[in-house]
């Protein structure tokens, strides 16, 4: 089994767990997040769960949280050793040719995604940690629909997450059909898989950009 | 045609190299790329300086020895051949083409164009073999009833000539398409089957062990394969890797 850590092909597959394990959550996400467009009601419902079910705090959240640090510290970690495997550059070198864009400059779409994560966190993760265990205030299932809309009000947020959105959709695009191909599934779903990751790596991140337009653009009137 | 050289010219593994621009005249459209660079060759010599050093055996396609990066591509601008099988009509008069040696730090150049390609010797050392008795009375390979498709698959993969120009082509200088295409072309067939688990953890280890980077899965090297090795190849060799390894 050590050969399994060790090896080029167990980073490949962690990369493609922890990545696919992210895009399942992030089907949750936009599920519960489409729910703020339809029903203010039932997304405060769906986020007091989320909040306050023992479960999902301490058991989904931690694992969720381990998740997104595994899939970013691996891809540092193969990224660096991707650069160390080509000591000397080529002077002229035409991947263009060759390979998609996305596929080429997944780091980079990750490091947007990365430094989003960041800002997400501070805007909501941070929020609700103080919230709930510095500030210790009362549960209050009605809160969080005023809370999301009022935080889209910022014209720049908006922009940020839009942005990042959009680095997101191309990080999908060449991700998720990558991680079957690294866990050895290459046959005659594959293209089925291939057409899949496009229609999601299209439909999910708009999805989350619309509702962040949408809240932007129909602010609470108080 | 005149055509603008730009060439990595290097005195040795030890010394720096750089590049050089050479300018040439009088290459006709019907000439091989290799015989633009012996006419080249020739000028240099005649007026006493080092020739290009570069490799080259067969000349038709099948050795894998000739490994030339040309404007950003392995191989050149065409696809499914050799630099040998390159020639001059894919370029026009006055054109500049830049030519440098397959960029691997697990591929140290030698000379000028010339790498060291031996660690691809050692990853096959390491499982590309299968046991089979010998003696004055061989074993036909062919009594054993083989399924056409997967004979055929298997022909595909072991059609890979070791050129290197997956690792010349991947962003991550990754060696997966070569090794993959070792290992599959026995772990589809019985006469495989003997060795088939130490043989890929073996032939993985030794490629993590020369240096060459993690497959991200670009596809580059299926696209600039000269002999078309398939990215499955790369997927069969992963189930393998995890069957073998997590069966211990």
């Amino acid at each position: 089994m050590s050969g399994l850590i060790k090896s080029s092909i167990a980073r490949k597959v962690v990369m493609a767990l922890s990545g696919l394990f992210l895009v399942t959550f992030l089907v949750l996400h936009v599920t519960i997040n489409l729910a703020s467009v339809i029903s203010p009601e039932f997304f405060n419902e769906a986020s007091h769960f989320m909040g306050y079910n023992p479960l999902v705090q301490y058991l989904m959240q931690p694992i969720l949280i381990a998740g997104v640090i595994v899939h970013f510290v691996m891809g540092f970690v193969l990224e660096l050793q991707n650069r160390a495997a080509r000591d000397i550059n080529y002077s002229k070198f035409k991947g263009s040719a060759n390979s998609s864009w996305v596929s080429r400059n997944m780091i980079y779409s990750g490091l947007v995604i990365l430094a989003f994560l960041g800002l997400h966190f501070y805007d909501f993760w941070i929020h609700e940690m103080t919230y709930k265990y510095i500030e210790m205030n009362p549960e209050d299932p009605t809160r969080y629909y005023a809370e999301t809309v009022e935080k889209f009000a910022p014209f720049w947020r908006t922009v940020i997450y839009v942005v990042s959105f959009v680095l997101l959709s191309l990080h999908l695009w060449h991700g998720f059909a990558s991680s079957f191909q690294s866990m050895g599934v290459n046959n005659k779903y594959t293209p089925t898989i291939k057409t899949f990751t496009k229609i999601f790596a299209v439909v999910v991140p708009l999805a989350f950009a619309f509702i962040a337009l949408y809240h932007h653009l129909n602010p609470i009137t108080h | 045609m005149k055509l603008h050289l730009k060439i990595w010219r290097q005195k040795d593994a030890s010394t720096k190299g750089q590049m050089v621009d050479y300018t040439l005249d009088g290459v006709e459209s019907d000439m091989s790329f290799l015989e633009m660079l012996d006419i080249l060759n020739e000028e240099l010599i005649s007026k006493g300086e080092e020739p290009i050093e570069f490799d080259h055996d067969c000349r038709e396609g099948i050795c894998g020895t000739c490994s030339l990066q040309i404007n950003g591509r392995p191989h050149g601008p065409d696809t499914m051949i050799t630099v040998c099988q390159l020639h001059m009509r894919s370029f026009n008069d006055g054109d500049e083409i830049v030519i440098e040696p397959w960029r691997a730090k697990a591929f140290p150049v030698i000379k000028d164009l010339i790498v060291d390609r031996s660690a691809f010797d050692r990853i096959q050392q390491a499982g590309g073999y299968i046991s089979v008795n010998t003696s004055g009375r061989p074993v036909d390979a062919n009594t054993i009833p083989i399924k056409k498709h997967i004979a055929d698959t298997a022909m595909d993969a072991a059609t890979c000539i070791g050129c290197g120009a997956c690792v010349a082509a991947c962003k991550n200088a990754s060696a997966m398409l070569f090794t993959s295409a070792k290992v599959s072309q026995f772990a589809l067939l019985p006469q495989g089957q003997v060795e088939a688990p130490e043989r890929v953890q073996n032939m993985v280890r030794q490629m993590d062990l020369e240096g060459f980077g993690n497959c991200t899965n670009t596809g580059a090297c299926e696209i600039e394969c000269p002999k078309g090795i398939s990215l499955e190849n790369i997927a069969r060799m992963n189930r393998e890797y995890l069957s073998a390894t997590v069966k211990g």
